[in-house]
């Protein structure tokens, strides 16, 4: 057992000296939070279906223990209640169910938009945009830079125009998108923002999450254009823009993603990721941001990893900290300030070359862990992307898996069904406190920047990456097919491939644009855009009109490169 | 007394996952290797002259990004002009069976991808670096 964590308020410090008043005071705070979440969840809809065992025994929305101890209210609670241990509804997923968010993308805008539209008939319920390399790290396709990458790994957008093409017959007021970028998150978000424009679509009523999530990256991913401090400027912008004007739209997606891809352990993605979040917090109360203003718009992405209670409770653990992190330290008042809301995706780490039909059950274990932890959406991995982007056939197979977990094993009917189990309960304690061992370490090292420009992270991750490649190959982890139960493998894996002419296609498009298009108009909107970064101002409203003007993502990214200059890393082992 | 085997471990492209290329490194290192690590996005050109300059006996690439046949064959092709003819180049990451035979075509010596044992890799370049070093006379 672990030994008792600090009291907090409302638990142990908080009790009075009579036990038998103790007794009767914590019986009364429990029902009356009973009281309020019954009441929720008479409010909240649920969805048509049957919350029934296959025999017929009826399930109820929640179990909760008989005798609950005294730390009952302020370490579990209720869904839907504060701290959100047990999720962030009332209802969970009887309510609704969670998004099944398949990311696409690959060569050119017009073969994304065709990809989206069959996964939405398949079913899909939002869509996801991955972008290709030149794209992520702002430049133009026919950048010399940019040879061979140009639509390889996501699509490739150079302008507006392939923005219109790639969401062209998708109203945006009836998907929610999530862009995974991040260096360039404000130039492509105001790209989007002006297609919703032309499609007649007001910015209110856009849904969807930019990652702009840029500290990672520094940590983890390695996809950057400026320094951090003017990164982190131009994530505050969006997140004060999103909340003036794109009131349900999320302008970030705190992850821990990549920081687990890149090797982490589950306590280093939780801790790093909530760190970062922090970050953003401070930045945002600096520019003068009400708390309540913008917190309630923040979100989350999470791996979700082949050890299964791990990660069930890693989720868990991150609710509770970041719940009390915004009441009790930011002085957050209202309630959807303190809830994470979070995407999940199946580690594609942990799927191997080997036996590649496999990797099929070990996604469908780990969307069992996030849908037990309690995950707003979700993507499956493909059981091909050790090798490949997905083919159509895998890419079908890993919506398929979220439609059992969601329709067939009956594990939506009642919410937090892990809850109270002496297991997940005494990890999710002991997650929370190794996090927390991480926060005051890097508070010594003088913040996450710090962190960051030292190599604090980047050091911790390979280091994890490495002991784990150890025990691996020594045998004391087992990898099914890799170290164990291996066999000859006879057919060779189908392989999508990307049409080798995507790249020429992509240059002549966008050198027919840039003839077309009017220059005066672009090289005004350019110098514009140049001043206000220089002068400081929130550059959301120059970077949507130099969207407008089809300046195009190179043209833009090269101009803040001027005035914020470009990042360097120092590379460690 | 036979010097100590050098290698470069060079991420090049725009491609940022560098856990692979880390993870290689250390495992070299801790064979006894040296082992230069580029940091993040070089061209084919900084690669071979990064690995001339520095007289490895082999440049381990990690490429992640689906690019590999764009990048890879320059940087052998850079490696020769350089006077870097007898430096090994392999490349590691996701490159799928048919791409391997026609880089391996193009005088990259082994490719490497996922489910390769860091052990394999090290008897790999331990063999075929004696053997590199027994043609040149040592």
């Amino acid at each position: 057992m672990q030994p008792d964590r600090e009291p907090r308020p409302g638990t142990a410090a908080a009790r009075p000296a009579d036990p038998g008043a103790e007794v009767e005071a914590a019986r009364r705070a429990y029902e009356e939070a009973l009281a309020r979440y019954r009441e929720a969840l008479a409010q909240s809809p649920e969805r048509e279906g049957l919350f029934t065992t296959l025999s017929g025994l009826p399930v109820e929305p929640l179990y909760t223990p008989s005798q609950p101890d005294p730390d009952y209210l302020a370490k579990l609670g209720f869904p839907g209640e504060y701290p959100f241990t047990r999720g962030i509804h009332a209802t969970m997923y009887r309510g609704r169910l969670w998004t099944i968010r398949q990311f696409a993308g690959f060569g050119t805008a017009s073969e994304t938009n065709a990809r989206f539209k069959y996964l939405l008939e398949q079913g899909q319920t939002g869509l996801s945009v991955a972008f290709d390399m030149p794209t992520l790290l702002g430049y133009d396709s026919d950048h010399p830079r940019s040879l061979g990458e140009v639509g390889r790994e996501g699509v490739a957008i150079d302008s507006l125009e392939d923005m219109e093409t790639l969401f062209e017959g998708i109203p945006l007021d009836q998907v929610s998108t999530s862009m995974t970028i991040n260096g360039p998150a404000a130039i492509l978000w105001a790209m989007y923002l002006v297609t919703a424009e032309k499609q007649g679509v007001s910015l209110a009523r856009l849904r969807g999450t930019i990652q702009n999530d840029i500290l990672k990256e520094y940590m983890a991913q390695k996809e950057w254009i400026f320094p951090p401090e003017p990164s982190v400027k131009l994530v505050v912008d969006t997140i004060e823009f999103g909340s003036q004007h794109v009131p349900q739209w999320n302008p970030i997606s705190i992850s821990g993603y990549h920081i687990r891809e890149a090797g982490s352990t589950a306590v280093q993605e939780l801790a790093f990721t909530l760190a970062n979040g922090f970050h953003y917090v401070e930045a945002c109360l600096q520019r003068g941001l009400a708390i309540d203003q913008f917190a309630p718009r923040l979100s989350f992405f999470f791996n979700s990893h082949l050890d299964f209670f791990e990660e069930i409770a890693k989720f868990r653990a991150a609710r509770r900290i970041w719940a009390r992190a915004m009441r009790e330290r930011y002085g957050a008042q209202d309630p959807r300030s303190w809830r994470l809301r979070f995407h999940t995706q199946t580690a594609g780490c942990s799927l191997t070359a080997q036996q590649p039909e496999v990797n099929l059950i070990r996604t469908a274990y780990q969307a069992l862990a996030a849908v037990l932890g309690g995950t707003q959406s979700l993507h499956t991995n493909a059981l091909d992307e050790v090798y490949c982007l997905p083919t159509e056939h895998a890419a079908t197979l890993a919506v398929r898996t979220q439609q059992v977990l969601a329709y067939e094993i009956g594990v939506v009917n009642s919410a937090d069904p892990l809850g109270g189990s002496y297991l997940v309960e005494a990890l999710t304690d002991q997650l929370e406190a190794e996090a927390e061992k991480y926060f005051r370490q890097i508070e010594a090292l003088g913040g996450v920047i710090a962190g960051i420009e030292s190599g604090f992270f980047q050091k911790e991750i390979a280091e994890a990456a490495y002991r784990y490649q150890r025990e691996v190959e020594a045998g004391r982890r087992i990898v099914v097919g890799v170290n164990a139960f291996r066999q000859e493998e006879d057919r060779p894996p189908e392989i999508f491939r990307i049409r080798p002419e995507v790249e020429a296609d992509q240059i002549a498009r966008l050198r027919r644009l840039r003839a077309r298009r009017d220059q005066g108009a672009v090289t005004g909107a350019l110098a514009q855009l140049r001043q206000a970064a220089r002068g400081g101002a929130n550059l959301m409203p120059y970077l949507m009109e130099a969207a407008r003007c089809y300046a195009t993502v190179g043209e833009i990214a090269d101009t803040l490169r001027e005035v914020y200059g470009e990042y360097q890393e120092r590379a460690v082992i | 007394m036979t010097r100590r085997i050098r290698v470069l471990i060079a991420k090049v492209g725009m491609d940022g996952h560098d856990r692979g290329a880390k993870v290689i490194a250390r495992a070299l290192r801790d064979a006894g290797m040296e082992v230069i690590y580029s940091g993040l996005f070089q061209s084919p050109e900084s690669t071979a002259r990064m690995a001339v300059q520095e007289d490895v006996d082999l440049v381990g690439v990690s490429i992640l990004s689906g690019a590999h046949m764009t990048l890879l064959p320059p940087i052998r092709q850079e490696l020769d002009r350089l006077g870097g003819g007898e430096i090994l180049l392999v490349a590691g990451g996701t490159i799928p069976p048919d791409d391997a035979a026609a880089l391996k075509a193009q005088g990259v010596a082994e490719v490497f991808t996922p489910g390769h044992s860091l052990e394999a890799i090290v008897r790999w370049i331990e063999a075929q670096v004696a053997a590199a070093r027994g043609q040149a006379a040592w």
